[in-house]
C-alpha cells in the first residue's frame, strides 16, 4: 500500500510536470469542457421560458443550475483514455507499460488525476462566472452536500473503469474511433447530459437506469440539486457501488483475455 | 558451463497468424466476409542456455527472429510452443517478481517522459519498481558516473540529442539493477564514440552486477568488444552457438595474406585471388589449407619487406553465415 501511495504521488507530480509543458491542450480541452454545458443551459433555459414555465421539472434558473454542477461534475469524471490507448497500442509505446511490475491502469489513474488538479481552478472560476450570468436556482441543503462528495468519487471510478474497459478495444481492432463515437454518443444521451433525464421520455429512462452513464454524471448533479428523495439517494448509491463492483470484475477479465490476445498476434 | 542456466530455451516457438488480401476493391469487399489467413513461423524452434554472468550476441539478419525471440524471453509475447524459463520464472506470466529482475531496452523505443527532465523519469521508475531509496541513490550515482549523464539530468528529454537520450534510456532501464537485461539494437543509430562508450559501459555493468545480457546489434565492433559466445539465428532457426572465434573458423574457407612488396609489378595472380594492389601492398585471398604453402612460396620467391595473415574481417563472416543460412 505504502508502494502503491508512492507511485501515485511521483505519478502525479510527473503528470502536473508534463501537462503543464502543453498549455494549449489544456486550454482547449477546458473551452471543450466548459462550452459543451454552456450550450445545453443555453438551449434549455430558452425552451423552458418559451413554454412558458417548466420543461420536466426544470425552469430557466433550475436548467442554469442543472448545468453548472454538471460542468463541475463532468470535469472531475471525465476520461480520455480510449485515445491514449489508440495511441499507445498503435505506435507500440504499451509494451513498455506491460514491462513495468505493476499494473498500468494505476498511471492512467494517476494521471488524470494531475490533469484535473491543474484544471479544476479554472472550471471552478467558469462555474462561478456561469452562475453570475444565468441565476441558477440553487437548493443548497446539508444532506445533499454531505453525500455529494462520496457520489463524485464512486462517479469517477466507475466511469474511469467503464471508459478503461471501452478503451481495451483498441487490443481487438484498428477501428477504434468507431467504437469510441457510439460510446461518446451513448454517454451523452444516457447520462444527463444532452438533457436532464427527467426530460427524456420514460422507456429511455429506464434503459438509463440500466447503464452506468447515469450514476457517472446525471445522479451526483441531481443529488446536489436536492432533487432526489432520500429513497432515491439510497438507490443511487446502491446502483454506483453494483456498478463499481461489476466494472471490476469485468475490466479484470478483459484486461487479461486483451493482453493475452496482445502476447499471441505480436507486441 | 556447471552454473544453472538464467536463460533456458527448448524448441522454442512463435507462429504470427496474418491476413492476407489481393489489392482491388473486389478482394477488399470478399475480406470482410473471409479473410485468407497464412502463418509465418517467426521462431521455428530454437533452444539455448544463458548461465549467470554470460554477454551473448544474438545475431541474424532483419526478420530472422531476434526481437521476437527477446520479446519471448521479456514476457511481451506467449510463445505458441515450446519450453521458456528465465530466472525459473515463466516469462508471459509477467510476475512482478520476474519484471522487478529483468529489462529490455530497444534502441527506438523510449520510456523516458518526453517534456520532463530524466531525474523526474528516474523518480518515477524508482516508485514503480519499489526500489529502497538507499539503494535507488547508489545505484543512480553509479550509472550517472559510468554513464556520464550529470549535466542531462536536470534538461528535458526532447532537448537531449540522440546519443545522450540513449545513455539516459539505459540508465532508467538499469535502474533497478536486473539480474537479466535483454538489449535489442541498444547503439542503433549513435556515433563510433557512443557506441563505444556504451559498450564499455555494459562490459562494465554486467561486471559489476554479475548481469546476464543478451544483446542483439547490427554493429560487429558491439559484439567483438562484448561477446565471447554468440548465437546466430536465420529464418527463425538456430545457425550457430559458440564461442565467436568458433563462428569464424567455422564460416571461413578463406584466409587473407597481405604482402608487403617494393612495388605493385610482382604478379601474384598465380598464388591466389588478389583482391588489391596499393604502393606494393598486395591483399591476397587464399583458401585455408593453403595459407601455409602459399605464405612459404611468397617469402621463397619474392623480396618480401612485411607479410600478414589474417581472418577476413568479421562482418563478411557474417555476412557469409547469412548468406548459407539462406541457402
Amino acid at each position: 500500500m505504502k508502494g502503491l501511495a508512492d507511485l501515485y504521488l511521483q505519478q502525479l507530480k510527473t503528470g502536473v510536470a508534463s501537462i503543464v509543458q502543453y498549455r494549449a491542450t489544456l486550454v482547449i480541452w477546458l473551452i471543450g469542457n466548459i462550452l459543451e454545458p454552456l450550450i445545453y443551459l443555453v438551449v434549455w433555459s430558452t425552451v423552458a421560458r418559451s413554454t412558458g414555465g417548466t420543461v420536466g421539472g426544470y425552469g430557466a434558473g433550475d436548467f442554469a443550475a442543472y448545468y453548472i454542477v454538471l460542468m463541475l461534475v463532468n470535469q472531475v469524471t471525465f476520461t480520455w483514455v480510449m485515445y491514449e490507448f489508440d495511441y499507445r497500442i498503435r505506435e507500440g509505446t504499451f509494451s513498455a507499460d506491460l514491462l513495468h511490475p505493476v499494473h498500468p491502469i494505476h498511471a492512467d489513474i494517476a494521471e488524470n488525476l494531475s490533469s484535473k488538479a491543474v484544471s479544476l481552478p479554472f472550471i471552478v472560476v467558469a462555474a462561478a462566472g456561469l452562475a453570475a450570468i444565468f441565476h441558477p436556482a440553487f437548493k443548497l441543503s446539508l444532506l445533499a452536500a454531505a453525500a455529494f462528495v462520496p457520489a463524485l468519487v464512486l462517479a469517477f471510478l466507475v466511469r474511469f473503469l467503464v471508459d478503461w474497459m471501452v478503451a481495451l478495444a483498441a487490443f481487438w481492432t484498428t477501428r477504434v474511433t468507431a467504437i469510441n463515437q457510439i460510446h461518446y454518443m451513448a454517454v451523452l444521451f444516457f447520462s444527463g447530459q444532452i438533457a436532464p433525464l427527467t426530460v427524456l421520455p420514460r422507456p429511455l429512462q429506464v434503459v438509463a437506469n440500466i447503464l452506468p452513464f447515469r450514476w457517472t454524471i446525471g445522479f451526483p448533479v441531481e443529488l446536489a440539486l436536492g432533487r432526489l428523495t432520500p429513497i432515491q439517494v439510497l438507490t443511487g448509491f446502491a446502483a454506483q457501488a453494483a456498478w463499481l463492483l461489476a466494472a471490476a470484475l469485468l475490466l479484470k477479465l478483459a484486461w487479461r483475455v486483451s493482453v493475452k490476445r496482445y502476447s499471441a498476434v505480436g507486441a | 558451463m556447471g552454473a544453472e542456466p538464467v536463460i533456458r530455451l527448448r524448441e522454442l516457438k512463435k507462429t504470427y497468424v496474418v491476413s492476407e488480401r489481393e489489392p482491388g476493391l473486389r478482394a477488399a469487399l470478399a475480406g470482410l466476409v473471409h479473410r485468407r489467413k497464412s502463418e509465418v513461423r517467426a521462431v521455428d524452434g530454437i533452444s539455448f542456455d544463458l548461465v549467470p554472468g554470460e554477454i551473448v550476441g544474438f545475431l541474424g539478419p532483419n526478420g530472422a527472429g531476434k526481437t521476437t525471440t527477446l520479446k519471448m524471453l521479456s514476457g511481451l509475447l506467449h510463445p505458441t510452443s515450446g519450453e521458456l524459463s528465465v530466472l525459473s520464472y515463466v516469462p508471459w506470466k509477467r510476475d512482478p517478481a520476474f519484471l522487478r529482475q529483468i529489462t529490455l531496452v530497444m534502441g527506438q523505443r523510449n520510456q523516458l517522459i518526453w517534456d520532463i527532465p530524466p531525474a523526474d523519469s528516474f523518480e518515477l521508475n524508482r516508485a514503480i519498481y519499489r526500489i529502497p531509496p538507499a539503494d535507488y541513490r547508489r545505484t543512480l550515482d553509479e550509472l550517472v558516473a559510468l554513464l556520464e549523464i550529470e549535466p542531462l539530468l536536470g534538461k528535458p528529454v526532447r532537448n537531449l540529442s540522440l546519443g545522450e537520450r540513449m545513455k539516459c534510456e539505459i540508465a532508467a532501464a538499469l535502474l533497478h539493477s536486473p539480474a537479466v537485461v535483454f538489449l535489442d539494437e541498444p547503439t542503433i543509430g549513435l556515433d563510433v564514440t557512443m557506441q563505444r562508450r556504451i559498450r564499455t559501459f555494459i562490459a562494465e555493468y554486467s561486471r559489476r552486477h554479475g548481469a546476464t545480457v543478451l544483446l542483439t546489434s547490427h554493429y560487429m565492433a558491439d559484439v567483438e568488444a562484448l561477446c565471447k559466445r554468440v548465437i546466430v539465428i536465420h529464418h527463425g532457426l538456430l545457425l550457430f552457438d559458440g564461442e565467436l572465434a568458433a563462428l569464424v573458423q567455422r564460416f571461413t574457407a578463406d584466409k587473407t595474406i597481405v604482402v608487403q612488396l617494393k612495388d605493385c609489378a610482382a604478379d601474384l595472380r598465380a598464388y591466389g585471388e588478389v583482391l588489391s594492389c596499393e604502393d606494393g601492398r598486395t591483399t591476397l585471398r587464399v583458401p585455408k589449407a593453403e595459407t601455409a604453402r602459399v605464405t612459404g612460396r611468397i617469402l621463397a620467391e619474392f623480396p618480401v619487406i612485411d607479410l600478414t595473415v589474417e581472418d577476413p574481417p568479421i562482418e563478411e563472416v557474417i555476412e557469409r553465415v547469412f548468406a548459407q543460412g539462406a541457402a
